[in-house]
């Protein structure tokens, strides 16, 4: 499949995002969950960058934490100590309202389970963050229109979610965590419930997205194939960080 | 986003339609139980209004004073005109002259001499006059027992007690003994045509049914009456309204101190019966309340079961940067659009249901067969009624309580972490 971007527009954004700023900052994060009496440390003394464009993923064995970790990033949760800083604000003393504002305007989401809205269209799926973020619907149109194009879906516009296969769900998925054109998209475990042929389109499409409009991604996966693609992998064991690689040539790319 | 929790609504049926089928059968029940109750109630007070107390009666000051001896001596005078009065500046009810007195009823034989005697208490009903309702309204047709009804003002009905004790037999012809308005002696006679049974216990012993007219004559109350009886049309007793009558007539006849001057009393003011007005009213509310309240938990746990149904939704909206106001926000203006649907829907079914029951009655008599024995009335047609209010009621059940309801259920999205949703919509 090809798929291409309207570079014009892309490039404008490409600017946006270019500051030499980290996207993310995690300095002595710790995170414990009461269980029974006491506490489940889920994660201790996380101290990670990422930079504005990195194409990484949190590896590791199921429960070492990458999810917890991923919702600390997308201010869906609050550390128990330390401090996460993504996109310039402070996660640990905004207000519930800011960070919900900070996911609306420049961060996407990707789902193992897609997560669509199953009486809702591709079409309306897709435009829920631009409805959200108040853009007029001519042009929602136009930037709904766009996104379904890069991920391939243009033909199923109309068609609600129970009449697609998993992989255009997951598509779906994309389409909507990108329409809006975000710095920053958290994706847990994309293609857990998609098979191999599926796995390999969606991250061709992340990828291509991730270099056209300098999207920075952070995955959080145990899947081999999605590792093949990764330019950093950052491996969780017990909560903890055990190695930081940075991959020169991933070993699939475009 | 109005359109878009509107596309929502409509396109998930489970999100819709069910709901607002349960939230139009609720508010159809309530209205209509509300409609049949009241009219229950207001119908409960029929007999008593007709027998003893009308909606309203109107009588002189000094007869009221003394009502409990019947005394006639102080009757109203010239009550065509009063009735004419009546009739026309409260066209919502309508009026009937009423005569009670004691006296003896003496049964003679062949020979003149008596046969048995006792005493009767005797009412005087305007039966004869025309668009006269009060045969109808006392139920005769299933009262009389043996016999049929006055046809002609020296005719009587004798309940089938004292016909017993007296040994009267339909034809006879007995002999009132008493006195006029005039505290002369008087006799006169009235022929039995018929025996009845109130079907209440013990208060028909002694009674005897006669027209107005022959008790004016055995009385020499020519164009007099002890009372004049107000009914509404409807034979509803509307207490606020009766209670707004009498005040309004008892103020516009207060500028004299006449004792014969009229004054009206309501059912409510007679023999203990604001009591029961109060405690129908009181019981009406209580019956209401825990029906609504049923009503209120079932929404409550619809609103649950659907919220529980979509966590999902939640946390992808969360995700999406919407704030758990927004989606708050959003579940309740899903619930006050279902709530308004329904409302109107149930009150579209409750009120013609209503309306039927009010014309043509729920009749119980089967199921009141083996209770109802000779002594005991009981009613058994009811009644229901539309009041205004029924238009409006709905609106607790339907739109307040389907939106308590989400709004309960939907304070789960504050107590929750949001990171648990998400844990919830993984599974
Ligand atoms: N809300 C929670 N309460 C208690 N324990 C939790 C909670 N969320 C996660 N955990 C625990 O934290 C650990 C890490 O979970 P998670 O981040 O989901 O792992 P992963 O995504 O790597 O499979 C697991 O042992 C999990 O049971
Ligand atoms: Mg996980």
């Amino acid at each position: 499949m090809l798929i291409r971007a309207s570079t014009r527009l892309m490039q404008s954004k490409k600017r946006e995002n270019m500051s030499n700023k980290n996207v993310v900052e995690i300095q002595n994060l710790l995170k414990q969950f009461p269980v029974g009496g006491g506490f489940f440390t889920a994660l201790k003394d996380v101290n990670l960058q990422f930079k504005t464009g990195e194409f990484s993923g949190l590896v590791g064995p199921s429960g070492s934490g990458k999810t917890t970790l991923l919702n600390q990033i997308g201010g869906l949760d609050s550390p128990t100590e330390g401090s996460v800083n993504v996109l310039n604000m402070d996660l640990v003393n905004a207000s519930h309202n800011q960070r919900a504002d900070l996911r609306k305007t420049k961060m996407g989401f990707i789902f193992q389970s897609y997560n669509l809205l199953p009486v809702y269209t591709v079409f309306e799926n897709v435009e829920l963050p631009l409805i959200l973020n108040k853009i007029e619907s001519k042009k929602r149109k136009e930037l709904v229109e766009q996104a379904v194009e890069w991920v391939g879906l243009t033909d199923k516009l109309e068609s609600r979610p129970s009449q697609l296969s998993g992989g255009e769900c997951q598509r779906t998925a994309i389409a909507r965590a990108i329409v809006h054109k975000p710095a920053l998209v958290l994706a847990d475990e994309p293609t857990a419930n998609l098979d191999a042929k599926n796995s390999h389109q969606i991250m061709k499409i992340l990828v291509n997205l991730n270099q056209e409009l300098d999207t920075s991604f952070i995955f959080a996966t145990h899947d081999e194939k999605i590792m093949e693609y990764l330019k950093r992998i950052i491996h969780l064991d017990d909560g903890q960080v055990t190695q930081d690689d940075i991959i020169e040539k991933p070993k699939m790319s475009l | 986003m109005f359109k878009f929790v509107l596309n929502g609504i409509l396109r998930d049926r489970s999100r819709s339609l069910f709901p607002i089928i349960i939230v139009s059968l609720i508010v159809a029940l309530v209205v209509f139980y509300k409609g049949f109750l009241v009219g229950a109630m207001g119908n409960m007070f029929k007999d008593s209004a007709v027998i003893t107390s009308g909606h309203v009666k109107v009588m002189t000051t000094a007869y009221k004073e003394e009502r409990q001896m019947l005394p006639n001596d102080l009757a109203l005078l010239e009550v065509d005109h009063l009735i004419a009065d009546l009739s026309q500046s409260h066209p919502d009810h309508f009026w009937s002259p009423r005569i009670s007195f004691a006296g003896l009823l003496d049964l003679p034989d062949e020979n003149g001499e008596t046969k048995s005697q006792g005493p009767v208490f005797t009412t005087g009903i305007d039966f004869l006059s025309e668009n006269s309702r009060q045969a109808e309204l006392w139920e005769l047709d299933t009262r009389i027992v043996s016999g049929r009804e006055i046809r002609h003002f020296n005719e009587s009905l004798v309940s089938a007690k004292l016909a017993e004790q007296l040994g009267l037999s339909l034809g006879d012809a007995v002999t009132f003994v008493g006195t006029t308005m005039d505290n002369a002696f008087t006799t006169f006679n009235f022929i039995v045509v018929g025996t009845f049974d109130l079907k209440m216990g013990p208060v028909d012993k002694q009674m005897m049914l006669a027209d107005i007219q022959g008790a004016r004559m055995a009385l020499n109350m020519e164009n007099a009456a002890a009372e004049i009886f107000g009914f509404k049309h409807d034979m509803f007793y509307d207490d606020k309204n009766s209670q707004v009558l009498r005040n309004q007539f008892n103020k516009m006849h207060s500028d004299t101190s006449d004792i014969f001057r009229p004054t009206m009393m309501a059912l409510r003011d007679q023999n203990q019966m604001g009591t029961m007005v109060d405690l129908a009213d009181v019981a009406t509310i209580i019956i209401l309340g825990i029906f609504i309240l049923i009503a209120m938990i079932v929404l409550w746990n619809m609103g649950i079961m659907s919220g529980l149904r979509r966590y999902g939704e939640m946390g992808i909206r969360l995700a999406m940067g919407e704030t758990k106001g927004q989606v708050y926000r959003s579940l309740i203006l899903e619930s006050v659009i279902i709530g308004t649907i329904g409302t109107f829907i149930g009150t579209a079914i409750g009120i013609p249901l209503t309306w039927y029951v009010q014309e043509y009655g729920i009749d119980y008599s089967s199921a009141f067969e083996n209770l109802s024995n000779n002594t005991m009335m009981m009613t058994t047609v009811f009644y229901a009624k539309i009041t205004p209010d029924l238009f409006f009621i709905g609106i607790v059940p339907g739109v307040v309580a389907t939106v308590l309801g989400t709004m309960l259920a939907g304070r789960a999205i504050y107590k929750r972490e949001m990171a648990q949703l998400f844990k919830e919509l993984e599974n």
